[in-house]
């Protein structure tokens, strides 16, 4: 295939994720919209507290995240429809997420360079990011609740993308052509997808209540974008010091206060914060979750913001 | 007792704060968490004017152009220190202040931590049921093995009468305070550099040379206590700039790779060799950096003045002013001229091709067919005896430009000039060759000291925050007597027991698989 046809197949691969998407997001919904009925707060603390039972091996994957507790009165059992929906949006957001990986993949191919290296591939790769995080966690835990809002981020993003961001396929400047793309790049892609996981999360904390729900409890979604975070910190602290170990082989030094290096350093002390606030001094719940949402806006807006509305070195973004 | 009296009963230490109180209050204040909350955040909010405003070490040009425009705005701008945020006083303030509490933070728990170190686990709490984790099996388990096979899964061990108490997981503890200490080490690192590095900038011609020493650089930024004497002596030529365009697709005209090939003398001793000076590749001169940041088109023009004789011949280096043509903007001057000086505005278009209205505009940034487009030739005074420092990009000062007069203008200026034609002035004054084009690149050179340390406390810094928010702290206690062993473990990490009850659970079966299954 030619390089052209590889492009326009990578197109097309992403049309095919964003409507995989869409529809695994209406099955995650419909699972969501007439599932169970999930207790509010402390019943899952006493869920946890059961004794492991003499030489009973690991519990069964997806039991310790979010316990199902016999005491919640009265919910009538879901109807039947409700768990295959749930199955089906799985299904269908594994198959997007082949289609939107292959999407990166072609695109790579394409160009014969690493595929994030304008605005447009960036996305689409963290896009792609972000559902993995969600479809590896699911593979442990059962975060199903999140699949409805993992999806209608990634659909967005990648709608997004294709409509603003689009770049057609083809090289980059000098600067970008460095080995340090895969790693700066990659690094920044990944903690981006975790801290996406996470914020979306934190926007489920301060939609629920503390009453019954359907969706999970509230200690259990702080404690789903805690870990998200706590993976992801490590990775975004590297992240910026590739970009510092890059600077310097580019730019002549390893630390200018660039726009993107500013917003950087503003969401890895922002995320730093959240850490502290919940490791140290203690906040919980809500207080934290605003913290995360504030560290998760920074983000957002160093990824996308800064590309369009400051001039800077990091102005690859090749948006019109 | 009266309510004052009580008053007074309650707060006896608010009378007796003396000096020594009021510092340690201060201290305490400024050492805790939520201090340091807030300086973080601080932190956070005081670097959002840094990228909102130029700053003057990243874009002086665009702070120029605020005090040309908006003096007022400038001054305030000014007066808060917003030009050159990250070295002004109120955030060094609050990096200060958040690394002496961050100080204040680590003595102490460093204090804590090596005592922890030295001490063995704690007893065995009598129920152990009661714990967060807890299993119970039938069977028979000495103490000793029961520690011996925690010890294997390198728990550290302490036993009592029929109790086990183990403790794992130190390294957590170590890496926060380390990851904490390399950030100390980045900011002494960076301190280091601006101390006793230096930065420059010039721009070089091809065929032209550069020696490095504090004269040659157009721009020069050393720290306070580099010393002219403290370059390294290297210096070289610039035999050839090579630029790739992309000349396909919807990139046409996009950069694919430069290439300036230099001659370079380490030393004076040393002998010339070839390099290849590439982006994202410097060159590397025992520790100090040169990379190629920039490039554009230089003209080369002669100037015969109005008695025959050539007043100017060089390149020209021009402005860019459009980067997707490299269209560019160039001024010559001619204070040699006779009888008066001579001073032109003409634009560069590397690959010129004719519009419908006449005019010319560059089509593709390489030199496909480059040719010199006069906009205006003067005479006068160009106002460059005055001694002050002139601008080799504007022909004169505004004052100076209205004195001038103009030779050619608007519809007198004739068709842009191929390589090796020229213009004739009015007058008898003198005439313009176009003889050839040059391209010029600008560079960087950069020494720093502090490189290596701050790479070395920023890996640190990553590895030792993997460690501090991967591992968990975790205890686990063991009773045994009458034919039953009891196992409890707990996680002292908060956030972290998520993912301990599989361990448990594989802990548990250690202890009561026996020898058979012992990992």
């Amino acid at each position: 295939m030619s390089a052209e046809q590889l492009a326009e197949v990578s197109d097309q691969f992403v049309v095919a994720a964003v409507l995989l998407y869409v529809v695994a997001m209406v099955a995650f919904a419909t699972d969501l919209a007439f599932g169970r009925v999930r207790p509010g707060r402390a019943v899952a603390k006493a869920a946890a507290r059961q004794p492991v039972a003499v030489g009973a091996a690991a519990p069964p994957p997806g039991a310790d995240v979010l316990p199902e507790s016999a005491s919640v009165p009265a919910t009538p059992e879901p109807p039947r429809f409700a768990a295959v929906a749930g199955t089906a949006g799985l299904v269908l957001a594994w198959v997007g997420w082949v289609a939107n990986l292959s999407a990166i993949v072609t695109r790579g191919l394409a160009v014969d360079r690493w595929p994030w290296g304008n605005m447009y591939e960036f996305v689409v790769a963290i896009c792609f990011a972000a559902v993995s995080a969600f479809l590896i966690t699911q593979v442990r835990h059962d975060v199903r609740f999140l699949g409805g809002f993992v999806m209608v981020t990634a659909a967005l993003g990648l709608g997004l993308a294709s409509k603003v961001f689009y770049t057609a396929a083809g090289p980059v400047v000098p600067a970008l052509d460095s080995y340090w793309i895969a790693i700066h790049v990659s690094a920044a892609i990944i903690a981006s997808g975790l801290l996406t996981l996470a914020g979306v999360t934190g926007i489920l904390y301060l939609v629920r209540g503390d009453g019954p729900s359907r969706l999970p409890s509230r200690a259990d979604l702080e404690r789903v974008a805690h870990r998200a975070i706590v993976f992801a910190f490590p990775l975004w602290t590297f992240a910026v010091i590739a970009g510092a170990l890059w600077a310097d082989r580019a730019w002549g030094r390893y630390w200018g206060w660039d726009p993107k290096e500013v917003w950087s350093f503003i969401t890895w002390v922002a995320y730093a914060a959240y850490l502290h606030a919940k490791a140290t001094a203690g906040w919980k719940g809500r207080a934290a979750t605003i913290v995360q949402l504030v560290a998760f806006g920074c983000l957002l807006f160093n990824l996308i913001g800064v590309n369009i509305f400051i001039d800077g070195l990091h102005s690859y973004a090749d948006v019109d | 007792m009266s309510v004052q009296e009580l008053e007074k009963k309650q707060t006896p230490q608010q009378a007796a704060l003396g000096p020594v109180g009021w510092l340690r209050w201060a201290w305490r204040t400024l050492t805790s968490m939520k201090t340091a909350l807030i300086l973080l955040f601080l932190l956070a909010l005081g670097s959002v004017p840094g990228s909102l405003v130029p700053q003057r070490g990243v874009e002086p040009d665009k702070v120029a152009r605020i005090y040309e425009q908006n003096p007022t705005l400038a001054e305030w701008y000014d007066r808060f220190q917003l030009f050159e945020v990250f070295t002004s006083v109120w955030f060094a303030a609050i990096y200060l202040l958040l690394f002496t509490s961050l100080i204040g933070c680590i003595i102490p728990r460093t204090a804590v931590y090596l005592r922890e170190l030295r001490r063995r686990p704690p007893a065995a709490p009598k129920r152990l049921s009661r714990l967060p984790h807890s299993a119970s099996f039938e069977g028979e388990l000495g103490v000793e093995e029961a520690a011996r096979r925690l010890r294997r899964m390198r728990f550290r061990v302490s036993t009592g009468d029929g109790w086990v108490s183990a403790e794992k997981g130190y390294l957590r503890e170590t890496g926060n305070l380390v990851f904490h200490v390399a950030l100390l080490g980045i900011l002494l690192a960076i301190g280091a550099g601006s101390l006793y590095g230096y930065r420059g900038n010039v721009l070089v011609v091809e065929g032209d040379g550069f020696a490095n020493t504090v004269a040659a650089y157009d721009r020069f930024m050393p720290g306070s206590q580099v010393s002219a004497e403290s370059l390294e002596p290297f210096s070289f030529t610039l035999d050839k700039f090579d630029v790739a365009y992309q000349v396909t697709g919807d990139k046409r005209g996009q950069a694919l790779d430069y290439t300036a090939h230099l001659k370079v003398n380490d030393s004076p001793q040393a002998p010339a060799r070839d390099y290849a000076l590439k982006v994202n590749d410097p060159l590397e001169i025992d520790g100090t950096q040169t990379y190629l940041i920039g490039n554009g088109y230089a003209p080369v023009f002669r100037v015969t003045d109005g008695e025959g004789q050539v007043a100017f011949e060089g390149a020209v280096p021009c402005l860019i002013e459009d980067k997707a043509t490299m269209t560019s903007g160039c001024v010559v001057k001619v204070p040699d001229a006779k009888p008066g000086q001579l001073g032109f505005l003409l634009q560069f278009l590397p690959t010129s091709v004719p519009l419908v209205d006449g005019g010319h505009a560059s089509a593709f940034p390489g030199q496909i067919n480059p040719e010199v487009q006069v906009l205006g030739a003067f005479t006068g005074d160009l106002g460059l005896r005055s001694g002050e420092p002139q601008s080799v990009y504007t022909l004169a000062e505004p004052e100076d430009m209205k004195k001038l007069k103009p030779l050619l203008m608007g519809t007198d200026v004739p068709k842009p000039l191929a390589v090796g034609q020229s213009v004739q002035l009015p007058d008898g004054l003198g005439k313009l060759e176009f003889t050839g084009v040059k391209q010029w690149i600008t560079l960087q050179t950069a020494y720093d000291p502090g490189r290596l340390p701050a790479l070395l406390s920023a890996a640190a810094a990553v590895v030792a925050i993997a460690l501090s928010l991967m591992i968990r702290r975790r205890r686990v206690f063991v009773r045994v007597g009458e034919g039953r062993v009891e196992v409890g473990g707990l996680t002292r990490t908060e956030g972290s027991a998520a993912g301990f009850t599989e361990e448990f659970a594989e802990i548990v079966q250690v202890l009561s698989a026996g020898d058979k299954d012992v990992r």
